[in-house]
């Protein structure tokens, strides 16, 4: 019995040690390419070709100057994606804990088919209207607007899938009842009451649909052509174009500069963003 | 409520009309404008009038006959969402299995959660352009690397070679995703009752045993929430192989949802090719969804249905013994 004991001792150990030699594997697979793309902005092509090195050299601020040089404007992309991210985002929560709160609260007829209905949304690919909501947009004359790529996340069937849920398993009726017993009216009960209530589902459907609407590269791609519209992954893809051929320091140096914002913000929100992701997935 | 006589249910139509509403202009519409499109031969910037084909079905039939392109794009959709899927879902059950086993007892699991999710976070172009960037021939990063280890001697291109390039693609998917996989599976362990897991302890189960007869059947529904939804995104799978290599090498990457930005958007205009080709698209993703579905449901009810006779029976039994 001893010496069984002691052999699995033994294996665990041998597992364990296994599973650290993977596990930091893949850490260090995680960080490596994004540690070579900071690294690689501050050198100069010369020493890029010359192979690979994983300490910063010190041409940062003349890769930085080529960059600008070029007409790329990593400021105004970022400032047009973080118009669109925003709103989109607002629009996002507001309209699905509305629509979630209008399915837990109220007893109306189309409750369950519009439930239904929204599970079936949930599935369709942005991809398939794209061709008809780009004929719709240009009729409206709203290519190259700001609107066709924020209006549209009003509706957002996961994030009401998701508020239901949250609420269904929060919502208590007696506050309900309680602020009608005060006087106060329906929309008011919701904005109030109902919506700080629901601030930990808000602020992690909020992140998703912030990095969601920030990495959107497909619509805005056929929507927006003229270039001071154009928003950051659009500025990225820039990037790979003729005008930086030979200058890789420079084109490390956008990489750099387009994602460093997102690197903060993950950092600083990584616990609440690991949590929402935990929540969100176990949709049942 | 009623006595009252305020009827609130009115609430319910109002709170959910502005979701309504904005769908119905910018999902539904223009999904019938893009199917009546794809029967239509709009073609060209300027606007003409158009009119629906003598045989409705050409744009369809050509796609899906003539249009070796078009075939490969779908072929290439589904290459690389299983080259990615089945390596993800993988390494994603044993990191799980490991991360929520408490007799191992992983340190730094948080650590590791927040490092492996992290490519997840990052715009999908910048990473496209990242790894085309670190795979330049005939210096670059990866290449260094190679000639550093000893693993070849001349610099390889890996982005002029189909299976290098697909690979690649199917890799930076894998490698973005199986993080976000990962966080989703073990929280789904987390929801499991703990109470199973100490009766198989009680029982003498083994870590494989537990994992197998357990972990496993608990996860299905999240298994198949994982399973639509990187299925929707694989078929949707358009940032990466568009900004990595355009397609390229020879097709080789080139996916549906490029296929159809190529057609319509990029200098030739092929509205009506595109819409085909986008309702072909959805109809598959319509078709595979519903068979999900229908796949696990089916064996939710059969088991539910057993489960009830074995217990109807018991029950007899019991009384009987009574």
């Amino acid at each position: 019995m001893e010496k069984i004991k002691k052999s699995s001792a033994v294996n665990t150990k041998i597992s364990k040690t296994i599973i650290y030699i993977i596990c930091i594997f893949l850490a260090v697979l995680s960080i490596l390419p994004f540690w070579i793309m900071f690294v690689n902005a501050t050198r100069s092509t010369p020493e890029i070709q010359s192979g690979l090195s994983l300490l910063p050299s010190s041409h940062l601020s003349r890769n930085l100057h080529v960059l600008l040089d070029k007409s790329f404007d990593p400021l105004h992309g970022f400032l047009n994606s973080l118009i669109i991210s925003t709103f989109a985002t607002l629009c996002t929560v507001y309209f699905s804990s509305l629509a979630a709160y209008g399915l837990v609260t109220y007893k109306w007829k189309l409750r369950k088919p519009f439930f239904t209905f929204i599970i079936c949304v949930m599935m369709i690919p942005s991809q398939a209207s794209a061709i008809g909501f780009y004929q719709f947009m240009y009729k409206l004359h709203w290519t190259n607007s700001f609107l066709p790529l924020i209006l549209p996340a009003i509706a957002a069937p996961a994030v009401v899938f998701f508020m239901r849920q949250y609420l269904l398993a929060t919502l208590s009726h007696e506050i309900v009842e309680a602020s009608r017993v005060d006087g106060s009216g329906e929309i008011k009960t919701f904005n109030r009451i109902i919506l700080p209530l629901m601030m930990p589902a808000v602020a992690t459907q909020a992140i998703f649909a912030f990095v969601a609407n920030w990495n959107n590269l497909f619509m805005p791609m056929i929507l927006l052509t003229r270039k001071e519209k154009y928003t950051m992954p659009i500025m990225v893809s820039l990037l790979k174009g003729d005008i930086y051929k030979m200058e890789f320091g420079s084109i490390y140096m956008g990489l750099a500069l387009t994602s460093l914002p997102l690197f903060v913000v993950y950092f600083l929100l990584s616990r609440y963003i690991i949590a929402g992701v935990a929540l969100g997935g176990v949709k049942e | 409520m009623r006595r009252k006589g305020v009827n609130y249910s009115k609430f319910g139509y109002i709170f959910t009309f502005p979701f309504v509403l904005a769908f119905l202009i910018f999902s539904l519409y223009p999904i019938l404008y893009t199917a009546f499109i794809g029967f239509t031969n709009m073609q060209g910037l300027i606007p003409k009038p158009i009119h629906i084909l003598d045989n409705p079905f050409q744009n369809f039939k050509d796609l899906l006959f003539d249009n070796p392109s078009f075939r490969k794009s779908l072929i290439n959709t589904g290459v690389l969402w299983i080259l990615n899927f089945v390596p993800q879902i993988i390494l994603a059950l044993l990191l799980t299995a490991w991360f929520t086993n408490a007799r191992l007892n992983i340190k730094g699991k948080g650590l590791f959660k927040v490092l492996l999710y992290m490519p997840n976070i990052i715009t999908a172009s910048t990473i496209a352009v990242l790894f085309s960037t670190l795979f330049a021939y005939p210096v670059g990063p990866v290449n260094s690397l190679f000639d550093m280890m000893g693993w070849s001697h001349a610099p390889i291109n890996f982005l002029q070679d189909k299976s290098t390039a697909r690979g690649i693609v199917a890799f930076i998917q894998f490698w973005m995703w199986y993080g976000n996989t990962m966080i989703i599976l073990i929280a789904g362990v987390m929801g499991i009752n703990p109470a199973l897991f100490e009766s198989a302890a009680i029982d003498g189960a083994n870590g494989f045993q537990t994992f197998f007869r357990i972990t496993l059947p608990s996860l299905r529904t999240i298994l198949l929430f994982t399973l639509i939804t990187s299925m929707v995104g694989g078929l949707t799978m358009f940032d990466i192989p568009q900004l990595f290599l355009a397609g390229g090498p020879d097709d080789s990457t080139l996916t549906t949802s490029m296929f159809i930005y190529g057609q319509a958007f990029k200098g030739s205009y092929l509205y009506n090719r595109a819409a085909a080709a986008s309702m072909i698209m959805f109809v598959i993703s319509g078709i595979l969804s519903g068979f999900l579905f229908y796949l696990m449901r089916d064996r939710d009810e059969a088991k539910l249905k057993k489960a009830q006779k074995t217990y109807r029976k018991a029950a007899k039994a019991a009384v009987r013994e009574v």
